[in-house]
Protein backbone atom coordinates (compact mmCIF):
# COMPACT_ATOMS: atom_id res chain seq x y z
CA UNK A 1 0.00 0.00 0.00
CA UNK A 2 1.46 3.47 -1.30
CA UNK A 3 2.81 6.14 1.27
CA UNK A 4 0.42 8.60 -0.06
CA UNK A 5 -2.04 6.55 0.78
CA UNK A 6 -1.48 6.48 4.25
CA UNK A 7 -0.57 9.86 3.85
CA UNK A 8 -4.34 10.55 2.77
CA UNK A 9 -5.80 8.41 5.29
CA UNK A 10 -4.49 9.39 8.21
CA UNK A 11 -5.36 8.18 11.57
CA UNK A 12 -6.81 11.36 12.60
CA UNK A 13 -9.26 11.61 9.45
CA UNK A 14 -10.23 7.87 10.26
CA UNK A 15 -11.08 8.80 13.53
CA UNK A 16 -13.18 12.21 12.34
CA UNK A 17 -14.82 10.08 9.64
CA UNK A 18 -15.89 7.38 12.53
CA UNK A 19 -16.58 9.42 15.15
CA UNK A 20 -17.47 12.93 13.38
CA UNK A 21 -17.18 16.50 15.88
CA UNK A 22 -20.33 18.58 16.11
CA UNK A 23 -22.40 15.94 13.50
CA UNK A 24 -26.51 16.24 13.49
CA UNK A 25 -28.54 19.20 12.62
CA UNK A 26 -29.67 21.76 15.70
CA UNK A 27 -31.46 24.43 16.28
CA UNK A 28 -31.78 27.45 16.51
CA UNK A 29 -29.63 28.75 13.27
CA UNK A 30 -29.71 31.49 10.62
CA UNK A 31 -28.55 30.05 7.61
CA UNK A 32 -29.01 26.59 6.46
CA UNK A 33 -27.50 25.63 3.28
CA UNK A 34 -27.26 22.01 1.19
CA UNK A 35 -24.13 20.94 -1.12
CA UNK A 36 -23.98 18.24 -3.38
CA UNK A 37 -20.70 17.29 -5.43
CA UNK A 38 -22.33 16.40 -8.57
CA UNK A 39 -19.59 13.90 -9.71
CA UNK A 40 -20.00 11.97 -6.93
CA UNK A 41 -23.31 12.59 -5.23
CA UNK A 42 -21.39 13.52 -1.82
CA UNK A 43 -23.94 15.96 -0.18
CA UNK A 44 -24.18 18.04 2.86
CA UNK A 45 -26.75 20.17 5.08
CA UNK A 46 -24.88 22.81 7.32
CA UNK A 47 -26.86 25.24 9.54
CA UNK A 48 -24.66 28.43 10.93
CA UNK A 49 -25.90 30.16 14.40
CA UNK A 50 -24.10 33.48 14.73
CA UNK A 51 -24.48 35.63 18.24
CA UNK A 52 -27.46 37.92 18.25
CA UNK A 53 -25.04 40.69 19.54
CA UNK A 54 -23.53 41.74 16.21
CA UNK A 55 -20.05 40.26 16.70
CA UNK A 56 -20.39 37.51 14.39
CA UNK A 57 -19.44 34.77 16.87
CA UNK A 58 -20.20 31.63 15.63
CA UNK A 59 -22.48 30.03 18.38
CA UNK A 60 -22.99 26.69 16.57
CA UNK A 61 -22.30 25.17 13.27
CA UNK A 62 -24.45 21.87 12.85
CA UNK A 63 -24.33 19.54 9.83
CA UNK A 64 -25.21 16.49 7.95
CA UNK A 65 -22.78 15.29 5.77
CA UNK A 66 -23.22 11.84 3.27
CA UNK A 67 -20.40 11.43 1.29
CA UNK A 68 -16.38 10.01 2.02
CA UNK A 69 -14.15 9.96 4.90
CA UNK A 70 -12.41 12.80 3.39
CA UNK A 71 -15.19 14.80 3.13
CA UNK A 72 -16.87 13.76 6.56
CA UNK A 73 -13.86 14.39 8.31
CA UNK A 74 -13.70 17.69 6.69
CA UNK A 75 -16.77 18.69 8.01
CA UNK A 76 -16.05 17.45 11.34
CA UNK A 77 -12.40 19.66 11.44
CA UNK A 78 -14.31 22.35 10.61
CA UNK A 79 -17.19 22.13 12.89
CA UNK A 80 -14.30 22.21 15.64
CA UNK A 81 -12.07 24.85 14.51
CA UNK A 82 -15.30 27.21 14.09
CA UNK A 83 -17.49 27.19 16.63
CA UNK A 84 -16.83 29.92 19.44
CA UNK A 85 -14.96 31.68 17.35
CA UNK A 86 -15.47 35.13 15.20
CA UNK A 87 -15.94 34.89 11.56
CA UNK A 88 -13.32 37.61 11.20
CA UNK A 89 -11.41 35.56 13.64
CA UNK A 90 -11.34 32.55 11.24
CA UNK A 91 -10.42 33.96 8.18
CA UNK A 92 -7.46 33.63 8.36
CA UNK A 93 -7.50 29.74 9.10
CA UNK A 94 -10.04 29.49 6.15
CA UNK A 95 -7.79 30.78 3.54
CA UNK A 96 -4.48 29.47 4.76
CA UNK A 97 -6.63 25.64 5.29
CA UNK A 98 -7.95 26.67 0.87
CA UNK A 99 -4.50 27.51 -0.33
CA UNK A 100 -3.10 24.51 1.16
CA UNK A 101 -5.43 22.35 -0.42
CA UNK A 102 -5.15 24.17 -3.86
CA UNK A 103 -1.30 23.61 -3.65
CA UNK A 104 -0.66 20.37 -4.68
CA UNK A 105 1.52 20.08 -1.29
CA UNK A 106 4.02 22.99 -2.13
CA UNK A 107 2.34 24.91 1.04
CA UNK A 108 2.92 23.14 4.14
CA UNK A 109 -0.18 23.36 6.63
CA UNK A 110 0.37 25.12 9.77
CA UNK A 111 -0.87 23.54 12.62
CA UNK A 112 -1.05 26.30 14.73
CA UNK A 113 -3.70 27.60 12.48
CA UNK A 114 -5.72 24.87 10.76
CA UNK A 115 -5.05 22.39 14.00
CA UNK A 116 -6.02 18.71 12.35
CA UNK A 117 -6.80 20.25 9.71
CA UNK A 118 -3.28 19.44 8.34
CA UNK A 119 -4.35 15.76 8.88
CA UNK A 120 -6.67 16.60 5.64
CA UNK A 121 -3.59 17.99 3.42
CA UNK A 122 -2.65 14.27 2.23
CA UNK A 123 -5.36 14.89 -0.31
CA UNK A 124 -3.85 18.05 -1.97
CA UNK A 125 -1.85 15.76 -3.93
CA UNK A 126 -5.03 14.37 -5.05
CA UNK A 127 -6.98 16.48 -7.31
CA UNK A 128 -9.93 14.40 -7.89
CA UNK A 129 -10.14 15.00 -3.74
CA UNK A 130 -9.31 18.69 -3.30
CA UNK A 131 -13.29 19.06 -3.98
CA UNK A 132 -14.30 16.55 -1.32
CA UNK A 133 -12.04 17.82 0.96
CA UNK A 134 -13.44 21.91 0.52
CA UNK A 135 -16.95 21.07 0.02
CA UNK A 136 -18.15 21.69 3.87
CA UNK A 137 -15.85 24.65 3.64
CA UNK A 138 -17.88 26.38 0.55
CA UNK A 139 -21.11 24.89 2.23
CA UNK A 140 -19.73 27.33 5.27
CA UNK A 141 -19.47 30.18 3.61
CA UNK A 142 -22.78 30.07 1.28
CA UNK A 143 -24.04 29.81 4.84
CA UNK A 144 -22.36 32.84 5.70
CA UNK A 145 -23.50 35.04 3.28
CA UNK A 146 -27.23 33.70 3.84
CA UNK A 147 -26.98 34.83 7.73
CA UNK A 148 -25.63 38.14 6.94
CA UNK A 149 -28.07 38.83 4.45
CA UNK A 150 -30.68 37.95 6.90
CA UNK A 151 -28.99 40.38 9.28
CA UNK A 152 -29.19 42.92 6.50
CA UNK B 1 -20.87 -7.25 -38.51
CA UNK B 2 -18.75 -9.97 -39.88
CA UNK B 3 -16.80 -12.97 -39.13
CA UNK B 4 -13.51 -13.02 -36.65
CA UNK B 5 -10.81 -12.84 -38.92
CA UNK B 6 -8.27 -13.24 -35.73
CA UNK B 7 -7.47 -15.83 -32.98
CA UNK B 8 -9.45 -13.96 -29.91
CA UNK B 9 -5.67 -14.30 -28.45
CA UNK B 10 -5.60 -11.58 -25.28
CA UNK B 11 -1.63 -11.50 -25.11
CA UNK B 12 -1.80 -10.02 -28.76
CA UNK B 13 -4.68 -8.02 -28.94
CA UNK B 14 -3.00 -6.55 -25.57
CA UNK B 15 -0.01 -5.73 -27.39
CA UNK B 16 -2.01 -3.24 -29.78
CA UNK B 17 -2.97 -0.88 -27.02
CA UNK B 18 0.77 1.21 -26.32
CA UNK B 19 -1.44 2.51 -22.90
CA UNK B 20 -1.96 -0.72 -21.41
CA UNK B 21 2.35 -0.45 -21.16
CA UNK B 22 2.09 2.84 -18.80
CA UNK B 23 2.99 2.06 -15.13
CA UNK B 24 1.32 4.30 -12.62
CA UNK B 25 4.32 3.88 -9.98
CA UNK B 26 7.68 1.78 -10.92
CA UNK B 27 6.03 -1.22 -9.98
CA UNK B 28 2.78 -0.58 -10.45
CA UNK B 29 1.35 -1.39 -13.81
CA UNK B 30 -2.06 0.07 -14.62
CA UNK B 31 -4.60 -2.18 -14.54
CA UNK B 32 -7.47 -0.22 -16.74
CA UNK B 33 -10.85 -1.91 -15.36
CA UNK B 34 -13.53 1.37 -16.58
CA UNK B 35 -13.70 0.62 -19.98
CA UNK B 36 -17.83 1.27 -19.52
CA UNK B 37 -16.69 5.13 -19.09
CA UNK B 38 -13.97 5.16 -21.91
CA UNK B 39 -12.22 2.52 -23.80
CA UNK B 40 -8.70 2.81 -24.48
CA UNK B 41 -7.54 2.69 -28.56
CA UNK B 42 -5.57 0.03 -30.27
CA UNK B 43 -3.06 1.11 -32.37
CA UNK B 44 -4.45 0.23 -35.75
CA UNK B 45 -7.70 3.19 -34.31
CA UNK B 46 -5.30 5.50 -33.38
CA UNK B 47 -3.01 4.86 -37.11
CA UNK B 48 -5.97 5.46 -39.00
CA UNK B 49 -7.19 8.66 -37.33
CA UNK B 50 -2.98 9.88 -38.19
CA UNK B 51 -3.20 8.82 -41.51
CA UNK B 52 -6.52 10.29 -41.90
CA UNK B 53 -4.77 13.62 -40.53
CA UNK B 54 -1.43 13.15 -42.69
CA UNK B 55 -2.86 12.51 -46.05
CA UNK B 56 -6.14 13.07 -46.56
CA UNK B 57 -7.42 16.26 -44.56
CA UNK B 58 -9.96 18.75 -45.43
CA UNK B 59 -13.12 20.39 -44.86
CA UNK B 60 -15.90 17.44 -46.49
CA UNK B 61 -18.57 18.50 -48.66
CA UNK B 62 -17.71 21.60 -50.04
CA UNK B 63 -14.92 22.67 -51.81
CA UNK B 64 -14.12 21.72 -55.54
CA UNK B 65 -10.48 20.85 -54.83
CA UNK B 66 -9.28 17.31 -54.77
CA UNK B 67 -8.56 17.04 -51.28
CA UNK B 68 -12.04 17.89 -50.47
CA UNK B 69 -12.75 14.69 -52.39
CA UNK B 70 -10.23 12.78 -50.70
CA UNK B 71 -11.75 14.01 -47.04
CA UNK B 72 -15.35 13.55 -48.20
CA UNK B 73 -14.43 9.80 -49.48
CA UNK B 74 -12.91 9.26 -46.08
CA UNK B 75 -15.95 10.47 -44.10
CA UNK B 76 -18.36 8.37 -46.29
CA UNK B 77 -16.60 5.34 -45.97
CA UNK B 78 -16.65 6.05 -42.70
CA UNK B 79 -20.36 5.99 -42.71
CA UNK B 80 -20.97 3.13 -44.79
CA UNK B 81 -18.57 1.09 -42.71
CA UNK B 82 -20.45 1.45 -39.58
CA UNK B 83 -23.77 1.07 -40.95
CA UNK B 84 -22.41 -2.00 -42.28
CA UNK B 85 -20.94 -2.78 -38.43
CA UNK B 86 -24.81 -2.43 -36.78
CA UNK B 87 -26.24 -3.77 -39.47
CA UNK B 88 -28.06 -1.00 -40.90
CA UNK B 89 -29.80 -1.21 -44.08
CA UNK B 90 -28.32 2.37 -45.77
CA UNK B 91 -25.85 4.09 -44.86
CA UNK B 92 -27.92 6.90 -45.04
CA UNK B 93 -29.53 6.00 -41.26
CA UNK B 94 -26.55 6.96 -40.16
CA UNK B 95 -26.11 10.13 -39.03
CA UNK B 96 -23.05 11.63 -37.16
CA UNK B 97 -22.84 13.61 -33.66
CA UNK B 98 -20.84 14.52 -30.94
CA UNK B 99 -21.71 11.25 -28.41
CA UNK B 100 -24.37 9.56 -27.66
CA UNK B 101 -25.90 12.12 -25.31
CA UNK B 102 -26.40 14.13 -28.44
CA UNK B 103 -27.98 11.74 -30.53
CA UNK B 104 -30.04 11.18 -27.95
CA UNK B 105 -30.80 14.79 -27.56
CA UNK B 106 -31.22 14.93 -31.16
CA UNK B 107 -34.59 12.86 -30.94
CA UNK B 108 -36.08 14.60 -28.11
CA UNK B 109 -35.38 17.62 -29.48
CA UNK B 110 -36.94 16.87 -32.81
CA UNK B 111 -40.01 14.64 -31.38
CA UNK B 112 -41.13 18.22 -30.00
CA UNK B 113 -40.47 20.63 -32.63
CA UNK B 114 -42.70 19.65 -35.40
CA UNK B 115 -45.36 21.78 -36.67
CA UNK B 116 -48.61 21.24 -38.76
CA UNK B 117 -46.27 19.75 -41.81
CA UNK B 118 -45.11 16.93 -39.03
CA UNK B 119 -46.76 13.19 -39.17
CA UNK B 120 -48.30 12.54 -35.62
CA UNK B 121 -46.65 10.02 -34.42
CA UNK B 122 -42.87 12.06 -34.81
CA UNK B 123 -44.88 14.94 -32.57
CA UNK B 124 -44.96 14.70 -29.06
CA UNK B 125 -47.62 17.33 -27.26
CA UNK B 126 -49.61 17.52 -24.06
CA UNK B 127 -51.18 15.09 -22.87
CA UNK B 128 -48.73 12.54 -24.88
CA UNK B 129 -46.67 10.35 -22.76
CA UNK B 130 -43.26 9.32 -22.60
CA UNK B 131 -41.96 6.03 -21.45
CA UNK B 132 -38.58 5.98 -20.36
CA UNK B 133 -36.93 3.56 -17.14
CA UNK B 134 -35.72 3.57 -13.61
CA UNK B 135 -32.06 2.29 -15.10
CA UNK B 136 -31.23 4.83 -17.00
CA UNK B 137 -28.06 6.98 -17.81
CA UNK B 138 -28.41 10.60 -17.44
CA UNK B 139 -28.07 10.68 -21.13
CA UNK B 140 -31.49 8.62 -21.62
CA UNK B 141 -33.19 10.57 -18.67
CA UNK B 142 -32.68 14.13 -19.03
CA UNK B 143 -33.50 14.98 -22.46
CA UNK B 144 -37.27 13.19 -22.01
CA UNK B 145 -37.78 15.21 -18.67
CA UNK B 146 -36.80 18.54 -20.94
CA UNK B 147 -38.89 17.23 -24.07
CA UNK B 148 -42.09 16.58 -21.78
CA UNK B 149 -41.18 20.04 -19.40
CA UNK B 150 -41.30 21.74 -23.32
CA UNK B 151 -44.34 20.16 -24.62
CA UNK B 152 -46.47 19.64 -21.48
CA UNK B 153 -46.25 15.70 -22.08
CA UNK B 154 -45.76 13.67 -18.74
CA UNK B 155 -42.74 11.42 -18.38
CA UNK B 156 -43.33 7.76 -16.85
CA UNK B 157 -41.07 5.00 -16.22
CA UNK B 158 -40.53 1.42 -15.61
CA UNK B 159 -39.07 0.96 -12.32
CA UNK B 160 -36.47 -1.34 -11.15
CA UNK B 161 -37.51 -4.65 -9.37
CA UNK B 162 -35.48 -5.71 -6.46
CA UNK B 163 -33.54 -8.29 -8.57
CA UNK B 164 -31.73 -5.48 -10.11
CA UNK B 165 -33.87 -6.28 -13.93
CA UNK B 166 -37.00 -4.38 -15.09
CA UNK B 167 -39.89 -4.47 -12.86
CA UNK B 168 -42.55 -5.10 -16.05
CA UNK B 169 -45.61 -6.29 -13.43
CA UNK B 170 -47.11 -3.21 -14.46
CA UNK B 171 -46.20 -2.58 -18.45
CA UNK B 172 -49.58 -2.80 -19.53
CA UNK B 173 -50.42 0.15 -17.60
CA UNK B 174 -47.37 1.62 -18.46
CA UNK B 175 -47.39 1.70 -22.12
CA UNK B 176 -50.59 2.98 -23.57
CA UNK B 177 -52.10 4.34 -26.23
CA UNK B 178 -50.97 7.72 -24.91
CA UNK B 179 -47.35 6.06 -25.03
CA UNK B 180 -45.74 8.28 -27.93
CA UNK B 181 -42.39 7.25 -27.15
CA UNK B 182 -40.31 4.24 -25.29
CA UNK B 183 -36.45 4.94 -24.20
CA UNK B 184 -34.72 2.84 -22.78
CA UNK B 185 -30.96 1.37 -22.01
CA UNK B 186 -29.40 -1.91 -24.10
CA UNK B 187 -27.82 -2.67 -21.20
CA UNK B 188 -27.33 -1.07 -17.68
CA UNK B 189 -23.93 0.96 -17.61
CA UNK B 190 -24.05 -0.12 -13.47
CA UNK B 191 -25.52 -2.93 -13.02
CA UNK B 192 -24.71 -4.67 -16.08
CA UNK B 193 -28.70 -5.81 -16.93
CA UNK B 194 -29.34 -6.36 -20.36
CA UNK B 195 -33.05 -5.72 -20.87
CA UNK B 196 -35.88 -7.66 -23.04
CA UNK B 197 -35.89 -5.32 -25.80
CA UNK B 198 -37.29 -7.52 -28.33
CA UNK B 199 -40.78 -7.71 -25.70
CA UNK B 200 -40.33 -4.11 -24.90
CA UNK B 201 -40.22 -3.13 -28.59
CA UNK B 202 -42.97 -5.37 -29.51
CA UNK B 203 -45.26 -3.95 -26.71
CA UNK B 204 -44.12 -0.56 -28.06
CA UNK B 205 -45.26 -1.32 -31.12
CA UNK B 206 -48.53 -2.54 -30.29
CA UNK B 207 -49.51 0.91 -29.00
CA UNK B 208 -47.68 2.50 -32.08
CA UNK B 209 -45.00 4.58 -29.85
CA UNK B 210 -41.92 4.93 -30.83
CA UNK B 211 -38.43 3.10 -29.52
CA UNK B 212 -35.18 4.58 -28.60
CA UNK B 213 -32.44 2.52 -27.84
CA UNK B 214 -29.45 3.57 -26.03
CA UNK B 215 -26.81 1.33 -27.36
CA UNK B 216 -23.73 3.03 -25.69
CA UNK B 217 -23.57 0.31 -23.76
CA UNK B 218 -24.39 -2.94 -25.92
CA UNK B 219 -22.26 -2.26 -28.79
CA UNK B 220 -18.52 -2.32 -27.72
CA UNK B 221 -19.55 -5.75 -25.80
CA UNK B 222 -21.83 -7.48 -27.87
CA UNK B 223 -23.26 -8.63 -31.47
CA UNK B 224 -26.01 -5.68 -32.15
CA UNK B 225 -27.93 -5.52 -35.50
CA UNK B 226 -30.29 -2.63 -35.37
CA UNK B 227 -32.22 -3.74 -37.90
CA UNK B 228 -32.78 -6.93 -36.04
CA UNK B 229 -33.88 -5.64 -32.85
CA UNK B 230 -36.71 -4.24 -34.55
CA UNK B 231 -36.31 -0.44 -32.97
CA UNK B 232 -36.84 2.67 -34.36
CA UNK B 233 -33.58 4.86 -33.46
CA UNK B 234 -30.07 3.89 -31.81
CA UNK B 235 -27.73 5.83 -29.90
CA UNK B 236 -23.63 5.22 -29.57
CA UNK B 237 -20.76 6.71 -28.49
CA UNK B 238 -17.84 6.10 -30.68
CA UNK B 239 -14.93 6.55 -27.15
CA UNK B 240 -16.97 3.81 -25.56
CA UNK B 241 -16.32 1.03 -28.84
CA UNK B 242 -12.56 1.51 -28.97
CA UNK B 243 -12.88 4.77 -30.85
CA UNK B 244 -12.06 8.16 -30.45
CA UNK B 245 -14.21 10.66 -27.87
CA UNK B 246 -16.18 12.84 -30.07
CA UNK B 247 -17.85 11.45 -32.54
CA UNK B 248 -21.47 9.43 -31.80
CA UNK B 249 -24.08 8.20 -33.67
CA UNK B 250 -27.41 7.94 -34.18
CA UNK B 251 -29.22 5.48 -36.18
CA UNK B 252 -32.73 5.87 -37.08
CA UNK B 253 -35.58 4.69 -39.78
CA UNK B 254 -35.15 6.52 -42.93
CA UNK B 255 -38.60 7.26 -43.18
CA UNK B 256 -38.61 8.71 -39.83
CA UNK B 257 -35.43 10.46 -40.29
CA UNK B 258 -37.20 12.16 -43.12
CA UNK B 259 -39.73 13.32 -41.77
CA UNK B 260 -38.45 14.98 -38.54
CA UNK B 261 -37.18 18.19 -38.06
CA UNK B 262 -33.95 19.43 -37.41
CA UNK B 263 -31.87 19.41 -34.30
CA UNK B 264 -28.81 21.71 -34.78
CA UNK B 265 -29.24 24.37 -37.68
CA UNK B 266 -26.99 26.15 -39.42
CA UNK B 267 -23.76 25.44 -42.32
CA UNK B 268 -24.16 21.76 -44.21
CA UNK B 269 -27.64 20.63 -43.42
CA UNK B 270 -29.75 23.12 -45.70
CA UNK B 271 -31.14 22.87 -48.86
CA UNK B 272 -31.85 26.44 -49.71
CA UNK B 273 -31.42 29.48 -47.57
CA UNK B 274 -32.63 33.31 -47.77
CA UNK B 275 -32.37 35.87 -45.66
CA UNK B 276 -36.28 34.62 -44.21
CA UNK B 277 -36.22 31.10 -44.34
CA UNK B 278 -34.48 28.04 -45.21
CA UNK B 279 -35.25 24.23 -46.23
CA UNK B 280 -33.29 21.47 -44.97
CA UNK B 281 -31.37 18.50 -46.34
CA UNK B 282 -32.16 15.02 -47.08
CA UNK B 283 -31.46 12.77 -43.60
CA UNK B 284 -28.40 12.20 -42.78
CA UNK B 285 -26.72 15.79 -43.53
CA UNK B 286 -29.94 17.01 -42.06
CA UNK B 287 -28.87 16.30 -38.42
CA UNK B 288 -25.64 16.94 -39.32
CA UNK B 289 -24.66 20.85 -39.31
CA UNK B 290 -21.41 22.60 -39.45
CA UNK B 291 -18.18 20.34 -39.94
CA UNK B 292 -18.67 17.37 -38.64
CA UNK B 293 -16.19 15.32 -36.66
CA UNK B 294 -14.26 13.69 -39.90
CA UNK B 295 -10.93 12.17 -38.59
CA UNK B 296 -13.15 10.67 -35.84
CA UNK B 297 -15.15 9.43 -38.12
CA UNK B 298 -12.39 7.84 -39.83
CA UNK B 299 -11.18 6.28 -36.11
CA UNK B 300 -14.56 4.94 -35.48
CA UNK B 301 -14.36 3.42 -38.72
CA UNK B 302 -11.56 1.26 -37.75
CA UNK B 303 -12.72 0.49 -34.68
CA UNK B 304 -15.36 -1.06 -36.00
CA UNK B 305 -12.63 -3.34 -38.00
CA UNK B 306 -10.99 -4.19 -34.91
CA UNK B 307 -13.97 -5.21 -33.35
CA UNK B 308 -15.68 -7.22 -36.56
CA UNK B 309 -12.03 -8.66 -36.67
CA UNK B 310 -11.58 -10.14 -32.88
CA UNK B 311 -15.55 -11.07 -33.77
CA UNK B 312 -18.31 -9.48 -31.67
CA UNK B 313 -19.40 -12.88 -30.57
CA UNK B 314 -16.24 -13.56 -29.33
CA UNK B 315 -15.58 -10.89 -27.26
CA UNK B 316 -19.21 -11.45 -25.45
CA UNK B 317 -17.93 -14.81 -24.63
CA UNK B 318 -14.68 -13.71 -23.10
CA UNK B 319 -16.14 -10.60 -21.21
CA UNK B 320 -18.96 -13.15 -19.63
CA UNK B 321 -15.97 -15.75 -18.67
CA UNK B 322 -14.52 -12.60 -17.04
CA UNK B 323 -17.39 -11.19 -15.55
CA UNK B 324 -18.46 -14.56 -13.93
CA UNK B 325 -14.74 -14.87 -12.37
CA UNK B 326 -15.39 -11.26 -11.17
CA UNK B 327 -18.84 -11.71 -9.63
CA UNK B 328 -17.46 -15.31 -7.95
CA UNK B 329 -14.50 -13.46 -6.38
CA UNK B 330 -16.12 -10.50 -5.41
CA UNK B 331 -18.93 -12.41 -3.72
CA UNK B 332 -17.41 -14.77 -1.71
CA UNK B 333 -15.82 -11.49 0.13
CA UNK B 334 -17.24 -10.70 3.15
CA UNK B 335 -19.00 -7.40 2.96
CA UNK B 336 -19.45 -6.79 -0.65
CA UNK B 337 -23.00 -6.59 -2.13
CA UNK B 338 -22.69 -6.92 -5.80
CA UNK B 339 -25.52 -4.72 -6.99
CA UNK B 340 -26.45 -6.54 -10.45
CA UNK B 341 -27.90 -9.62 -11.45
CA UNK B 342 -26.16 -12.93 -10.43
CA UNK B 343 -23.49 -13.94 -13.72
CA UNK B 344 -26.58 -15.11 -16.83
CA UNK B 345 -26.49 -14.56 -20.73
CA UNK B 346 -28.83 -11.53 -19.53
CA UNK B 347 -25.80 -9.51 -17.92
CA UNK B 348 -22.44 -8.39 -18.85
CA UNK B 349 -19.20 -7.01 -17.73
CA UNK B 350 -19.97 -4.32 -15.75
CA UNK B 351 -19.55 -5.26 -12.26
CA UNK B 352 -20.96 -2.58 -9.59
CA UNK B 353 -20.61 -3.37 -6.03
CA UNK B 354 -20.89 -1.71 -2.67
CA UNK B 355 -18.49 -2.27 0.18
CA UNK B 356 -20.18 -2.51 3.47
CA UNK B 357 -21.20 0.89 3.26
CA UNK B 358 -17.71 2.28 2.89
CA UNK B 359 -17.83 5.33 0.42
CA UNK B 360 -17.20 4.20 -3.18
CA UNK B 361 -14.47 7.48 -3.27
CA UNK B 362 -12.83 5.49 -0.57
CA UNK B 363 -12.93 2.16 -2.01
CA UNK B 364 -11.53 3.58 -5.95
CA UNK B 365 -8.93 5.76 -3.92
CA UNK B 366 -7.43 2.16 -1.98
CA UNK B 367 -7.74 0.52 -5.62
CA UNK B 368 -6.20 3.34 -7.37
CA UNK B 369 -3.06 2.81 -5.04
CA UNK B 370 -2.70 -0.96 -6.52
CA UNK B 371 -3.23 0.57 -9.82
CA UNK B 372 -6.84 -0.78 -10.10
CA UNK B 373 -8.52 1.92 -12.29
CA UNK B 374 -12.23 1.70 -11.61
CA UNK B 375 -15.33 3.83 -11.65
CA UNK B 376 -16.69 5.53 -8.50
CA UNK B 377 -19.58 7.52 -7.65
CA UNK B 378 -22.91 7.76 -9.41
CA UNK B 379 -22.28 6.37 -12.89
CA UNK B 380 -24.78 9.23 -14.45
CA UNK B 381 -27.56 6.75 -12.79
CA UNK B 382 -28.41 8.32 -9.99
CA UNK B 383 -32.33 7.32 -9.55
CA UNK B 384 -30.83 3.98 -10.30
CA UNK B 385 -28.65 4.19 -6.84
CA UNK B 386 -31.63 6.28 -4.79
CA UNK B 387 -33.70 2.53 -5.86
CA UNK B 388 -31.17 0.84 -4.18
CA UNK B 389 -30.71 3.25 -0.87
CA UNK B 390 -26.72 4.20 -2.22
CA UNK B 391 -25.14 7.21 -2.56
CA UNK B 392 -22.96 5.22 -5.14
CA UNK B 393 -21.03 2.39 -6.13
CA UNK B 394 -17.45 1.17 -7.22
CA UNK B 395 -17.60 -0.32 -10.70
CA UNK B 396 -15.67 -2.25 -12.77
CA UNK B 397 -15.89 -3.16 -16.39
CA UNK B 398 -14.16 -5.19 -18.66
CA UNK B 399 -12.78 -4.94 -21.90
CA UNK B 400 -11.31 -7.06 -24.92
CA UNK B 401 -7.97 -6.43 -23.19
CA UNK B 402 -9.34 -7.21 -19.64
CA UNK B 403 -7.42 -10.74 -18.89
CA UNK B 404 -8.00 -13.01 -16.11
CA UNK B 405 -5.26 -11.95 -13.85
CA UNK B 406 -6.43 -8.65 -13.84
CA UNK B 407 -9.96 -9.62 -12.82
CA UNK B 408 -7.88 -11.34 -9.59
CA UNK B 409 -6.11 -8.33 -9.21
CA UNK B 410 -9.15 -6.51 -8.93
CA UNK B 411 -10.87 -8.89 -6.25
CA UNK B 412 -7.51 -9.16 -4.21
CA UNK B 413 -7.54 -5.48 -4.43
CA UNK B 414 -10.88 -5.48 -3.32
CA UNK B 415 -9.87 -7.75 -0.36
CA UNK B 416 -6.87 -5.39 1.03
CA UNK B 417 -9.16 -2.31 0.86
CA UNK B 418 -11.31 -4.37 3.62
CA UNK B 419 -8.33 -4.82 5.34
CA UNK B 420 -7.02 -1.78 4.75
CA UNK B 421 -10.48 0.17 6.55
CA UNK B 422 -10.36 -2.59 8.79
CA UNK B 423 -7.38 -1.98 10.20
CA UNK B 424 -7.43 1.60 10.47
CA UNK B 425 -10.52 1.48 12.47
Amino acid sequence: MSSQLSALYTELVIEHDKRPLHAGLREPFEAEVHHVNPTCGDEITLRLHLAGDGTERIEDLSYDAVGCAMSRASASIMADLLIGHGVEEMEPVRTHFEAAMGSRGRIEGDEDLIGDGVALLGAARFPARVKCVLMPWKAYQAALVEARALRG
Amino acid sequence: MSAATRPFDVDAIRADFPILRRMLDPDTPMIYLDGGATSQRPQQVIDAEVAYLTNDHAAVKRGAHRMAGAATDAYEDARERIASFLGAPSPDEVAFTKNATEALNLVARSLGDGDASTPEHLRVREGDEILVTEMEHHANLVPWQELARRTGATLRWIPLADDFTLDLTDLDSLLTERTKVLALTHQSNVLGTINPVGRLVEAARAVGALTVLDAAQSVPHMPVDVAGLGVDFVALSGHKMLGPTGIGVLWGRHELLAQMPPFLTGGSMIETVTMEASTYAEPPARFEAGTPPISQAVGLAAACDYLDALGMDQIAAHEQALTLRALEGLSAIDGVRIIGPAASPERTGAVAFDLAGRHPHDVGQVLDSLGIEVRVGHHCAWPLHRRYGLHGTTRASFSVHTTDAEVDALVAGVARTVEFFGALS
